[in-house]
């Protein structure tokens, strides 16, 4: 079994978006959600596709990677479509069928509806995880929450157990090959027989899996602890986080994009969502 | 006696990505009886080797046969290359999962559909090697000291009776003692069952106490293949690829320096003890 992790990774580079303060990142991110799901008709959806075609060109990034980033998401959005062609009631159908009516607007919404969830995670996941590393993300994260700490939260530890819940991912998909490995030596067979059998036989992998987890756990804790981590009370940082011009800047046009995206909607009234 | 032949093999890791890795390079092996060993340099594909042995890694061109058969030929046959090429991973005591070391070293023949006396039989055989009083049968594995879960790993493999006991470093990360323990006990299980045994480590001691045929492996390639004076007399090349030969040896081309030749074939700690003991005519004794 070969564990495709292409989606949610880190892409090295040095493009206007890697610079990006990951706090305005998440900002941003948070803005361009608002603005797609504002988007009400053909027009809106164009300003839309326009800035985020502009976005994976500046990204710099391989068409490839992106597309591939796009492939889990492809099922939930085909289905999405079908529903839509099939159920959605215009004025006069296209074509009629049977019980099957299809409409011109049925067509269109699911159109749209498929560019929207496409577009969604091209620039979710152009802004939080192609160009910005786990470790910034959550920088950014924890700074963007930190007033919650005055009431309470402990942000900080929240920040710091996510940092290490992704700094752990691509070594316990190491470590679940090599012990897969290790039992199909000894003759485990994890593609055959009915679902009790193959629930079973993930029991030789799950519980080394967790042995080995916590051994590590307990390491990095001792390993913490060998360097006077105390939590985050007068930590200072090694990059501190400064929003700079393009920082402003990108607040700036995202802003407009969805001031854009609701005149579109108040006066170029189209095929709407 | 059975037979492992390796042809033409090559082996490339992500292909057409920009990661792509060349891991074997024409590989031709025969290997059949005694104890081999593999050594290479980290990232020399010995382990990518190994795992060529009982079709866990599939080459990307040439045929692994064991016994004459081809086992990417059918597909049920990879499965009988698994038992037949019994493979111990590194740190084999991380793949421990049972609950008790019984049901442990059972796991292998169980899955090989034997019935349970035949599996209590080599479950019971195979717990001899690994020295554990009978009550402990019955113990959790995870109570057990580095030491013996290692040899407990080792039990399940050997349980199933392979005609190749093949061992990715096996000794690592033990102490001197248990070194020489576990390796002297898998010598001696080669020797009593007439296995043969294929080790992979880079310890140039190791290799030369107890392998009867050293193959050398460097950037995917099998360079050396020859037993130990074969192997080690060929000094300058072993380091040209960051390898090295035993410090006994060096120790002895070093005396030879300095006018006290105790040939230039000594491999072992024991062997150089008696030969300087004859030259010392026993004085030391």
């Amino acid at each position: 079994m070969k564990m495709d992790i292409a989606f949610g990774q880190y892409c090295e580079g040095n493009s206007l978006l890697h610079r990006l303060d990951p706090r305005v990142k998440i900002i941003i991110t948070i803005l361009y959600i608002v603005a797609i799901f504002m988007a009400k008709n053909v027009f809106a959806f164009a300003l839309m596709l326009a800035f985020t075609v502009a976005l994976v060109i500046m990204s710099r990034l391989s068409v490839r990677v992106i597309l591939g980033g796009l492939k889990p998401i492809m099922f939930i959005a085909l289905f999405t479509a079908v529903i839509n062609i099939f159920f959605y009631k215009g004025d006069e159908p296209l074509v009629a069928f049977w019980v099957i009516k299809i409409y011109k607007e049925g067509l269109i919404n699911a159109g749209l509806i498929v560019l929207r969830i496409l577009m969604l995670l091209t620039a979710t996941s152009m802004f939080l995880t192609y160009t910005t590393t786990p470790i910034a993300l959550t920088d950014g994260l924890e700074q963007l929450l930190s007033p919650l700490s005055k009431i309470g939260v402990p942000v900080h530890d929240f920040a710091m157990m996510m940092t290490i819940a992704l700094r752990f991912i691509p070594t316990l998909i190491e470590e679940t090959e090599k012990i897969m490995n290790a039992q199909k030596a000894r003759g485990a067979d994890f593609s055959s027989g009915g679902l009790v059998k193959r629930a079973k036989a993930i029991v030789p992998i799950i519980i080394p899996l967790f042995v080995s987890a916590f051994r590590r756990a307990g390491d990095l804790a001792t390993a913490m602890e060998c360097r006077c981590y105390t939590g985050g009370k007068g930590r200072t940082r090694m990059n501190v986080l400064r929003a700079g011009a393009r920082d402003f800047l990108f607040t700036f046009v995202i802003i407009a994009l969805g001031a854009g995206v609701i005149l579109i909607n108040i006066y170029a009234p189209g095929y709407s969502v | 006696m059975a037979e492992l032949e390796l042809s033409g093999v090559n082996y490339i890791y992500n292909k057409g990505t920009p990661y792509e890795t060349h891991a074997l390079k024409d590989i031709n092996l025969k290997i059949g009886g005694g104890i081999t060993g593999i050594i290479g340099h980290t990232g020399s594909g010995k382990s990518t080797l190994v795992q060529m042995f009982n079709g866990l890694v599939k080459p990307t061109s040439g045929t692994v046969k064991l016994d004459g058969e081809d086992i990417w030929e059918k597909k049920d046959r990879v499965r009988e290359a698994r038992f037949k090429a019994g493979l111990v991973m590194q740190y084999p005591e991380y793949q421990l999962f049972a609950s008790t070391v019984y049901e442990d070293i059972a796991f292998g023949p169980r899955n090989m559909g034997l019935s349970e006396e035949e599996v209590d039989k080599r479950v019971r055989a195979a717990a001899a090697f690994s020295k554990l009083p009978p009550e402990a049968m019955a113990r959790s594995p995870f109570d057990l000291s580095g030491g013996q879960k290692r040899r407990v790993a080792l039990a399940g493999v050997i349980a199933m009776n392979p005609a190749f006991l093949v061992l990715d470093e096996p000794a690592a990360g033990l102490d001197p003692g248990g070194r020489r323990s576990i390796l002297g006990g898998i010598k001696e299980f080669g020797k009593n069952s007439g296995t043969s045994v294929i080790i992979v480590s880079h310890s140039m001691e190791d290799m030369a106490s107890y392998c009867d045929r050293i193959i050398v492996m460097a950037s995917g390639r099998v360079i050396m293949d020859g037993n130990c004076s074969e192997v080690f007399s060929r000094y300058n090349e072993l380091i040209g690829v960051g390898l090295d030969v035993p410090q006994v040896t060096r120790i002895a081309s070093a005396l030879s320096h300095r006018g006290l030749d105790i040939g230039r074939d000594v491999y072992t700690v024991g062997y150089a003890a008696g030969k300087l003991c004859e030259m010392l005519d026993g004085d030391v004794k």
